[in-house]
């Protein structure tokens, strides 16, 4: 113990050591700029006059859909045009739109497409719908699957004669008597 | 419903299913019609590429034309410039929207490669991109005699595009624009 410690020593003292720990700065430092300098750049502050403006920008950026990204909104994408869209954003939010004006800004230009919460009208009016009616689909047709089979269930023990009620009861207990 | 139905009820819903899905395969979830077809070229007021004076959305008016965004940045921009080049010689009135760019860099492009613009409107900041609906360049624009835009392209245009989409639309609103 005391022969390891006294050798780490030694070692910490020595200027190899030192210039491995410089050399271990500097390659920290290195990978700190490249790694880290352009995720800085890319993401751009924007000062708001108001508090609750930062709020609606935020709630904004999220349900805003990012034209040129598939599935991003605009405050996780970085395309160029996505932070086009954000400082039009914050643009529009200094100047007192609200959000209705500001939505409707964005979809005369992009299309329904650019709202992850699609009005209710028109074509995506199947969308808002689909689930209500698709429910009531399945709960029409668990009603009339159970009514019918009650139906058959009791249909059947009424359609056998007496004679087969009979012969029902025999191979009963033919079957009792077997086992 | 007959029982017989019935029995082929999973069968048909399978089918239905099967049928929208394999649709689904065919479909470009990227191609997304632009909101301003068959409304007017959104108001601007921009500087001329290279020259004095603005432009405005007046100057497009006149004929049927196309309008090109482009930019010195984008790399598909260079592969449908000789096409444009092409077009142009041909006689179709071509617009040019440098969009975000430097004049310079533009300018420079324009001296290397050849113009086939009539004029270049220089949209700096992006901001008639963004009137527009631009998502990314290129994107061309089929415009008509008023002014009004009919049919968006995003891509490049080639003689593909050009042969099976644009030409057949520019030829009838031109007969459209002449009969009136």
């Amino acid at each position: 113990m005391e022969d390891g410690s006294r050798a780490f020593v030694s070692v910490a003292d020595s200027g190899e050591w030192r210039a491995m720990k410089s050399a271990c700065w500097l390659f920290f430092t290195a990978a700190l700029v490249i790694f880290v300098g352009p995720a800085l750049a890319l993401v751009e502050t924007y000062d708001f006059s108001d508090a609750e403006l930062e709020v609606r920008y935020q709630n904004l950026t999220e349900e805003l859909r990012c034209p040129k990204c598939q599935n991003q909104n605009i405050a996780d994408s970085n395309a160029p045009i996505a932070q086009d869209l954000r400082r039009l954003l914050h643009q529009q939010l200094e100047e007192g739109d609200s959000d209705a004006e500001i939505l409707d800004h964005m979809v005369a230009r992009y299309g329904e497409f650019v709202r992850y919460r699609p009005s209710f009208g028109g074509v995506s009016i199947i969308l808002w719908l689909a689930p209500a009616l698709l429910l009531l689909a399945a709960f029409g047709v668990l009603l009339l699957t159970l009514r019918s089979k009650s139906r058959a269930a009791t249909a059947g023990v009424a359609s056998l004669s007496v004679e087969e009620q009979a012969r029902l009861q025999s191979l009963l207990n033919k079957a009792e008597q077997d086992s | 419903m007959g029982p017989r139905l019935k029995l082929f009820l999973p069968l048909i819903l399978f089918a239905m299913l099967a049928i929208t899905l394999f649709r689904g395969l065919s479909l470009d979830p990227s191609e997304m019609p632009s909101a301003l077809i068959d409304r007017p070229f959104p108001a601007f007021n921009l500087p001329r590429l290279g020259g004095p004076g603005l432009l405005s959305q007046a100057d497009l008016e006149g004929q049927v034309s196309l309008l090109n965004v482009w930019a010195t940045w984008c790399v598909a921009c260079r592969v449908e410039h000789p096409y444009l080049k092409q077009l142009a010689q041909r006689g179709i009135p071509l617009f040019g929207i440098n969009y975000k760019d430097n004049d310079a860099d533009a300018e420079r492009w324009l001296d290397e490669l050849g113009d086939p613009y009539r004029f270049n409107i220089a949209d700096r900041e992006g901001t008639l991109g963004l009137d527009l609906g631009v998502y990314g360049a290129p994107e061309t624009y089929l415009v008509d005699a008023k002014g009004v835009i009919r049919y968006r392209h995003v891509g490049v245009v080639d003689e593909g595009v050009w042969k099976t989409v644009l030409e057949p639309l520019y030829q009838s609103l031109t007969v459209e624009s002449g009969a009136q």
